[in-house]
């Protein structure tokens, strides 16, 4: 049996501790050990960021992170965007705007703009389609996700009011 | 007609087409039932499945293109620990060859098995040679690369024209021509072996007088690459072989009774012993009709008496599944001064890949379907080579020949001194008018979506600047009807359950539930619908052909209608009436007799149990009268002149949608098959060594389009209703890709003056391009 490492890490506001090999991908970890499967693979090598997490508030590809890499680390994922009182506006406005397809890559998405917005909920379009460049969508092209980014931006703006 | 641009206020202008306010429930915008799950991430695909005792498997593939496997050793990889089955292909019962209708292309199941795990010979790079089930997926890769093969290396054959030539060296020692007439037709074989699987004609009238007739004349040859379809989820088949010998298989499909055909027929085992569990599915695009991985999973569970799954790589997708057909197009046209198309030469030769099968019967029908043409000469060739077997991709066959046929249609319109869109309409196909292969049209939107473009804002509105173009171009493909199945439940609340074999891949769960609420006067958000697996729901054709919305559409309304008379009997029963004094209409039941005496379907519904008992309804639908669809593309870009980058500025697609169910997801599909083109006119290609092996096997060096290559996608929903189905829906899904390459082709050359002959116009091709204009012309 190959040596597992003993990891303390806090996953959506939630302490956890895991036992993983060195080798484990922070993706393979939270799909395979944690139980997380909202985080997806599209590709395992950073070109498509379906696997999108926020990591010390950093957004980045889980599967070019190690599962040992986590420890003492803040991990947001998918299954911690919406909270007991519903969802992020992010998410209420992907569904309000038709911002998936397959909903494949909709985790990374929403992950990927909750960075994003959490920093700069003024976002442009232009500033949106440069961040979000890092995520692939093959089934929308991209048009009603901006719209969706762009209209979460003005709630959350609204509500900061 | 509605547009995106206007999508926050009211349209700007309304057509007596859209017939949106016909209907209270078609054509309105409601969240889709499965949203909520999918932006939470709580939606289950096909590699989230998990269960005690599960393995992990791992394929060996081949590292060369052609050769034969003279040995294949497995001792080494089953002694590491953790390792718990190997099989290759001596493990699949040799089948006899037969012919299975998947909806979009043809499958022979000897074929399908030699693909899935190679026998004698390895014929691409990347074809699966065996596969391991171990304690992890680390394990089983390890035990993968302990595997020997001995191979005797054959040279590849990767050029289609050269797979042609009579001397060629062929793939398939027992491969010969067959001609045929009809894009599924077996033809006649010919008895001559050759890497040309077949060859498809269609022809009409008198083509040399047609020449002779012609004041203009266009002859122009076209060469396109490979591409893939590039869903962003992997395949992936998790299986349970059960001692009993029933067979478990859950995965991501577009169809998963295609799956059980497929399935059983590989192993030759009865359909009935196969069970198939659709999980939700991260794109297909037609690339996920094959199977490749649940055979192997199955055999590997047999073995092992536990359930195995496997998960592709990203690397294992481009180089082990899809794509589909790279081509050599040389087409002929001739006009009158009037620019009346008086003859067409098409000659298509379209990559099969590995095994018989490309799409090309389907690019000789469509790309010139939507001229009326008297007199025409298709020839289309199906040639195998040493690349993946080509599958189903969006309008298979389609965008290839189109990129031809519509590109030198501007070519003639330039020599003719003609506005473009003028050309199109003067030849615009009619209802009756014949398609290439003879059948003649049925309903179709070509004059009015040509129409809608010249009148377009974007179309009338001058483009300015140095090194810019405008482009536009024709789409058409004929749509698929097929079978489906619907069950309804009425619960007690009047909520009602819709269960249909259509996997959801972009919306149909609200646009097959929508129609069947506008039968029952109830609202979207009253429906619940959700996907069957094989046991529990009846027969239905895959999610592709973009029958889904429109065909399990049918079966619903139908179960609908029959709800509908169920609970007007019952209705009768409380009001101790005949049912033909019920009437029914918004949702409201109504005593005729005593029109005070009204009851709302959800009231109804709460007294169904002392009235009788539930009430649930099954159909299945078996459409007639298919609706072709029609996308036409106008296309601004820029192109830097240094770098050869071509940028796009303006993008709008047009396309008859019959009736727009859920218009979102309408024009997300019209988005989404525009922006696939444009990867696949300005970046995609499958790029290979000359040994064969494929060098941009990753999402790095396989550029598909991200945000930050597009502007907003400019939809235009043009609305002629078809007449096979009862709120006048037509498929949406796929045309949208077929005008994009040739639009965005001919917008390039009217920005640099020089016309580009091949995909993709990267920019190393642009500046080639305009290198040989600067000596040329």
């Amino acid at each position: 049996m190959v040596r597992k490492v003993h990891i303390h890490t806090n996953i959506n506001d939630g302490d956890v501790e895991f036992l993983c090999e060195e080798r484990q991908s922070l993706l393979e970890v939270l799909r395979d050990v944690v139980g997380l499967t909202g985080t997806k693979e599209g590709c395992n090598d950073g070109n498509c960021g379906a696997c999108s997490v926020i990591l010390d508030g950093r957004l980045v590809d889980s599967c070019l992170v190690l599962g040992v890499e986590a420890e003492g680390k803040e991990i947001t994922t998918i299954e911690g965007i919406a909270s007991v009182d519903g969802l992020h506006p992010i998410q209420q406005a992907f569904l309000e705007e038709a911002a998936l397809q397959c909903g494949i890559c909709t985790p990374g998405f929403i992950v990927a703009a909750k960075a994003l917005l959490d920093r700069e909920p003024e976002a442009d379009e232009a500033r949106i389609r440069h961040w979000l460049a890092g995520n692939l969508c093959r089934c929308t092209g991209y048009d009603k996700i901006i719209r969706a980014v762009m209209k979460a931006g003005e709630t959350v703006q609204g509500g900061a009011r | 007609m509605t547009s995106t641009a206007d999508r926050k206020g009211a349209p700007s202008y309304t057509s007596e087409n859209y017939s949106s306010a016909k209907y209270k429930v078609v054509g309105t915008r409601p969240i889709r039932h499965d949203g909520l799950d999918k932006v939470t991430g709580r939606a289950k695909y096909g590699a989230d499945v998990s269960m005690s005792g599960l393995l992990h498997g791992k394929l060996l593939r081949s590292p060369h293109a052609h050769a034969k496997i003279l040995s294949i050793d497995t001792s080494e990889a089953l002694k590491l620990e953790g390792v718990k089955a190997v099989v290759t292909s001596q493990d699949l019962p040799i089948v006899a060859d037969q012919l299975i209708d998947l909806a979009e292309v043809m499958a022979n199941p000897r074929v399908m098995a030699e693909n899935i795990l190679a026998g004698a010979k390895v014929l691409y790079k990347g074809h699966a040679i065996a596969a391991v089930a171990a304690m992890s997926p680390h394990v089983a890769e390890e035990a993968v690369g302990r595997i020997k093969v001995e191979y005797e290396v054959l040279p590849p054959l990767l050029d289609v024209r050269e797979a042609m030539k009579d001397d060629a060296p062929l793939l398939h020692d027992g491969l010969t021509t067959r001609n045929t007439a009809e894009r599924f037709g077996k033809g006649t074989d010919t008895g001559v072996k050759s890497n040309i699987a077949s060859h498809i004609q269609f022809k009409r009238g008198d083509v040399e007088q047609g020449f002779k007739d012609a004041h203009v004349i266009v002859e122009r040859e076209y060469n396109t690459k490979g591409v893939h379809q590039g869903y962003l989820e992997p395949q992936s088949s998790t299986v349970n072989w059960a001692p009993d010998g029933h067979i478990t298989v859950w995965t991501s499909t577009q169809g998963h009774f295609g799956v059980r055909a497929q399935t059983a027929a590989v192993l030759a085992v009865p359909e009935h012993m196969v069970k198939v569990v659709p999980m939700e599915i991260g794109g297909g695009f037609g690339g996920k009709i094959p199977v490749y991985l649940d055979p192997v999973c199955a055999l590997l569970s047999k073995k092992t008496g536990k359930p195995v799954k496997i998960v592709l790589t990203r690397k294992e997708v481009f180089e082990g599944t899809g794509p589909t057909s790279g081509t050599f197009m040389r087409v002929k046209f001739g006009a009158d001064k009037n620019g009346l198309i008086t003859a067409v030469e098409l000659f298509l030769a379209y990559e099969a890949g590995a095994f018989p099968g490309s799409p090309v019967g389907a690019g000789a029908n469509t790309s010139l379907a939507p001229y009326k043409i008297d007199n025409l000469l298709i020839d289309g060739y199906d040639v195998t080579v040493n690349k993946p077997k080509v599958q189903a991709y969006r309008a298979p066959g389609s965008p290839q020949a189109a990129f031809a046929v519509e590109t030198a249609l501007d070519v003639l319109a330039d020599e003719l001194g003609m506005d473009p869109m003028d050309l199109r309409l003067k030849n615009a196909s009619k209802e009756g008018d014949r398609q290439p292969s003879g059948v003649p049209l049925p309903s179709v939107g070509c004059v009015e979506v040509e129409q809608a473009m010249k009148e377009h804002d974007h179309y009338k509105t001058p483009l300015k600047g140095p090194n810019r173009g405008r482009g536009v171009a024709m789409g058409y493909w004929g749509n698929g009807g097929m079978q489906s199945s619907a069950t309804l439940t009425v619960n007690s609340n009047g909520t009602v359950a819709v269960v249909t074999g259509s996997v959801d891949i972009g919306g149909t769960r609200p646009a097959v539930a929508m129609q069947a609420a506008e039968v029952l006067g109830i609202s979207a958000e009253d429906m619940r619908p959700s996907v069957g697996d094989t046991d529990s729901v009846g027969w239905t054709g895959v999610t592709g052909g973009s029958r889904t919305a429109f065909s399990t559409g049918i079966a619903a309304i139908t179960a609908a209608e029959d709800i509908k008379d169920r609970m007007i009997a019952r209705a009768a029963l409380v009001w101790e009436v005949k049912p033909e004094d019920v009437s029914f209409r918004d949702g409201v039941f109504t005593n005729g007799k005593n029109s005070e005496e009204r009851l709302t379907f959800k009231e109804l519904a709460g007294k169904l149990m002392a009235t009788g008992g539930p009430i649930s309804a099954s159909a299945a639908s078996n459409p007639r009268q298919v609706g072709p669809g029609v996308c036409g593309n106008i296309v601004d870009v820029e192109v830097d002149p240094d770098t050869g980058k071509v940028t796009i500025l303006r993008y709008t697609v047009v396309e008859d949608v019959g009736q727009a169910a859920h218009p979102s997801y309408v024009e997300g599909q019209m988005q989404g098959g525009a922006v696939q083109g444009i990867g696949w006119a300005l970046n995609e290609e499958y790029f290979f060594t000359d040994d064969g092996a494929m060098q941009n096997s990753s999402f790095l060096d396989y550029r598909m389009p991200t945000s930050l290559d597009l502007p907003m996608i400019d939809t235009v929903l043009v609305e002629v209703p078809n007449p096979g189905h009862p709120f006048g829906l037509r498929g949406v899904g796929e045309v949208s890709i077929v005008p994009p390459m040739a639009a965005i082709s001919n917008a390039i050359s009217h920005a640099l003056g020089v016309r580009v002959d091949r995909l993709p116009m990267s920019p190393g091709v642009i500046l080639e391009a305009m290198e040989a204009g600067k000596g040329g012309k």
